[in-house]
């Protein structure tokens, strides 16, 4: 057992591919202790496949793979051999049981017994004093599933920590925390770090790698491109390396606020959405968007948006209250003639809702508009082929081409093409944005803000859903926050370029805005 | 009808409802076992009939109900064993494998009558185990198992996996629970327990009649449904399915003018109106069908 390396992890040429797809090249990484070690790139970039190889979960093709030195046998790596060497992985779709405790979860895999039985009371008396000592409350004997996502995220970490580990490996843990939690997150890895463990944050998120982060890896297409000194380094020059070329981080845009004398477009009142046990997910819910107006929608996932955005379709039945559509009344309509009206819609889960993956692009971008290629027998392709051209270019969506199978393209440009169609709608009046850049890669998140913009430019009226705060204030006219299906309280013009606003907008999606 | 209602407060009444209530607890232990762990239980039915087969040959062979029983648990496991190659190796549709299995099991349980006694329909008389419900050891394993099952899966390191490993495998493989042996291990117990049911059917019948499950495979992944795939209830909506049998049985006896047939039903129109109420509010194991995806 040689330990003349002072590296807790370190992987030497890995390499792992999917299919004809090379996920990982060649990708060189070491990792020491006592540092908080950013590993950033584009979706797509292999970071979470190098992380799910060196945590065993994925085998490696290629490569030597060192844990405290010890080389680990290719196959012979699983994630409980991580496990018992110590390193950890907190996943980002968490890797917890709802219907078990969290104690259940935490000790699944490496359950102790007494007298053949499990033991679950002394870990749950270890799970309270780990909580204690790292600041992460949450209660053992508690069912996962009544937990909330901060919640979760804790028991996952203290899974790791239970386990006892000398290298935390992260893997997007802010995607789906409020503000105030990521700080709270952040405190307790740099205090991990400094009590010795290494900490690996995978993420693409520029802003928390300046924060947190001492050294930055960074990945392009299955490579390591640049590894640079996170206490220097700029956002501008990561991202620079993550893209491969000058990315804007931020579009520029007009002055904030709908154009005066704008009409009123969508008209919402009085709106109440039922979940299906009966609770409300949206209670008494009123707002407008104008004419060449951007309304951001912000709040914490599971406080009404996403319910709201579909009863606005007409996806989910409304309970009560009026939609109505440059003075027309849509509640009564169904979704096809609610589009028809003048509704655009970009959905939350593109996959699922958004495009049929098995379909070419020109037929994905005819969805909901086959009324108008109607030929003589069956849709009129040549029509169609002309129009999906001049879409994808307009769209730049790669490859522009109609007929490739809208599976094989990246989550950024399946994006554009969900874009594309919506704001071609020839009526399209009103655009409902859900998560437009959830999973997009930065250059993709570029051009659809870009499409957004130019929408509002047109007099297109836009809701915008976002759990992407600095992406709402970018873009939006005025920001309504959500709470527990209720609007907790709005920013608008100035109030949103003023320092404090992110903050602001956090203590209202937690309820601590104290606004009504 | 008096007649019928007379019967219902005898000893003898309850006596025959626990015997009936036996293979369908068993079966259903097994089922709860195979469910919460992932993998649909649609093949009771065939393993209730083939370890049925098993008994009455090998008991009628050795003249002992013990090595009867032996070999209908065995050749429960056997059928599991095809049933886990088929959707735990090589992940077929579990409910189409189910119901391949199931037939199979009529037509390879006729087809063996036939080579080993000549006959189509029934083996001859073959010896059961003697003196009565409370001398059955069968009968006590079958109480054991059902007061051991719950602990089973809510206190041991097995139960906890097999748990993790219906619900959310991916999170159990993550932390490196081998999800395919805790599947395989649930499946093959499945199989031990309806092959021991399958044996109560021909050791109480003294012998085996052709489809002599009839159903009641079906109907303990129904009372599985029922008691929210937690043993115990399982156990205790098998025993509301005895009492329905009995009751039906009591009913024929007590000749009310109503047509058999629709007496017969009782159970299964008893089954179908429970699930209806039943099944909605339950909850099955999230991964229910899900095969692992490696």
């Amino acid at each position: 057992m040689s330990t003349t390396d002072d590296a807790v992890l370190a992987l030497s040429g890995v390499s792992r591919a999917f299919g004809a797809v090379l996920a990982n090249d060649r990708v060189d990484l070491r990792v020491t202790r006592g540092h908080v070690h950013a590993l950033v790139g584009e979706n797509g970039a292999g970071k979470s496949t190098l992380m799910r190889v060196a945590y065993g979960e994925l085998r490696a093709d290629g490569g030597e793979i060192r844990l405290k030195g010890e080389l680990i046998p290719r196959e012979r790596h699983s994630p409980r051999e991580a496990i018992r060497r110590g390193v950890g992985m907190v996943h980002q779709h968490f890797m917890l049981v709802p219907t078990l405790s969290v104690v259940e979860n935490v000790v699944l895999g490496r359950e102790p017994l007494r007298r053949g039985l499990l033991d679950l009371a002394g870990p749950a008396g270890a799970l309270r004093e780990l909580s204690r000592r790292f600041g992460l409350e949450v209660e053992p004997r508690a069912r996962v599933e009544e937990l909330s996502v901060g919640e979760r995220q804790r028991v996952e970490i203290l899974r790791v920590l239970w386990q006892g580990c000398d290298v935390l490996i992260l893997d997007e843990p802010t995607a789906v925390l409020a503000p105030a939690e990521v700080r709270r997150l952040f405190g307790v890895l740099a205090d991990m770090a400094a009590s010795g463990l290494a900490v690996v944050l995978i993420t693409h998120k520029l802003d928390e790698v300046c924060a947190l982060a001492e050294r930055v890896t960074v990945m392009r297409q299955g490579r390591v491109v640049d590894e640079l000194d996170g206490r220097v380094v700029s956002a501008a020059t990561i991202a620079r390396a993550m893209v491969g070329r000058e990315v804007l981080l931020r579009v520029e845009r007009g002055p904030r606020g709908a154009p005066p004398g704008a009409a009123t477009l969508l008209r919402v009142d009085g709106l109440r959405v039922t979940r299906g046990e009966g609770t409300d997910a949206v209670s008494d819910l009123s707002l407008v968007v104008k004419a060449g107006e951007i309304v951001g929608l912000a709040g914490v996932e599971g406080n009404g948006q996403r319910e709201l955005v579909e009863a606005l379709v007409g996806l989910r039945p409304q309970a009560a209250g009026s939609i109505s559509l440059a003075g027309r009344e849509l509640s009564r309509l169904g979704v096809g003639e609610r589009l028809a009206a003048g509704l655009g819609h970009v959905p939350e889960d593109r996959l699922a809702r958004g495009l049929v993956l098995d379909f070419s692009l020109e037929e994905n971008l005819a969805l909901g508009r086959q009324g108008e290629f109607c030929g003589w027998f069956g849709l009129d392709r040549r029509r169609l082929r002309v129009e999906a051209i001049r879409l994808l270019a307009e769209g730049d969506v790669r490859p522009a081409e109609p007929l490739a199978c809208a599976r094989a393209l990246s989550g950024g440009n399946q994006q554009k093409v969900v874009m594309a169609r919506e704001l071609s709608r020839p009526a399209a009046r009103v655009l409902l944005c859900a998560q437009p850049t959830r999973g997009v890669d930065i250059g993709a998140i570029e051009h659809i803000h870009r499409g957004i913009l130019a929408a509002r430019g047109r007099g297109v009226g836009v809701l915008l859903a976002s759990a992407d705060l600095p992406e709402l204030l970018a873009l939006s006219d005025r920001v309504l926050v959500m709470f527990k299906g209720r609007v907790a309280g709005q920013l608008a013009g100035a109030e949103l370029d003023a320092p404090g606003a992110a903050e602001r907008l956090g203590e209202l999606m937690t309820g601590a805005g104290g606004a009504t | 009808m008096s007649g019928f209602l007379e019967s219902l407060v005898g000893f003898a009444f309850w006596v025959q409802v626990l015997r009936i209530s036996v293979p369908y607890v068993l079966a259903a232990l097994g089922g709860a076992t195979s469910e919460r762990s992932g993998v649909i239980d649609l093949a009771l039915e065939g393993k209730l009939l083939v370890g049925a087969f098993a008994t009455a040959w090998v008991a009628d062979l050795s003249q002992s109900p013990w090595l009867g029983a032996l070999a209908g648990a065995a050749a429960g496991a056997l059928v599991a064993l095809l049933y886990g190659l088929l959707v735990l190796r090589w992940r077929a549709n579990q409910i189409v494998v189910g119901v391949a299995i199931n037939l199979l099991a009529f037509g390879l349980t006729r087809y063996l009558l036939k080579l080993a006694y000549g006959s189509t329909s029934s083996s001859p008389p073959t010896p059961g185990f003697e003196g009565g419900l409370a001398g059955n050891p069968l009968f006590w394993a079958c109480a054991a198992l059902v007061v051991v099952w719950q602990p089973l899966f809510s206190r041991t390191r097995f139960g906890l996996r097999l748990r993790a490993a219906g619900e959310h495998p991916q999170a159990a493989a993550s932390v490196g629970v081998v999800v395919g042996r805790v599947r395989w291990a649930a499946v093959t117990l499945s199989g031990v327990l309806a092959g021991l049911g399958g044996a109560w059917l021909a050791l109480d019948n003294h012998g085996f009649t052709a489809e002599m499950s009839g159903g009641r495979g079906y109907i303990a992944l129904a009372a599985v449904i029922m008691g929210k795939w937690r043993p115990a209830a399982a156990a205790l909506a098998c025993l509301l399915f005895g009492f329905a049998e009995t009751c039906q049985l009591h009913l024929q006896a007590a000749d009310l003018g109503l047509p058999t047939e629709v007496i017969r039903s009782l159970p299964y129109l008893l089954t179908m109106v429970a699930l209806a109420g039943f099944i909605g509010r339950s909850r099955a194991p999230a991964a229910l069908g899900v095969p692992e995806d490696v």
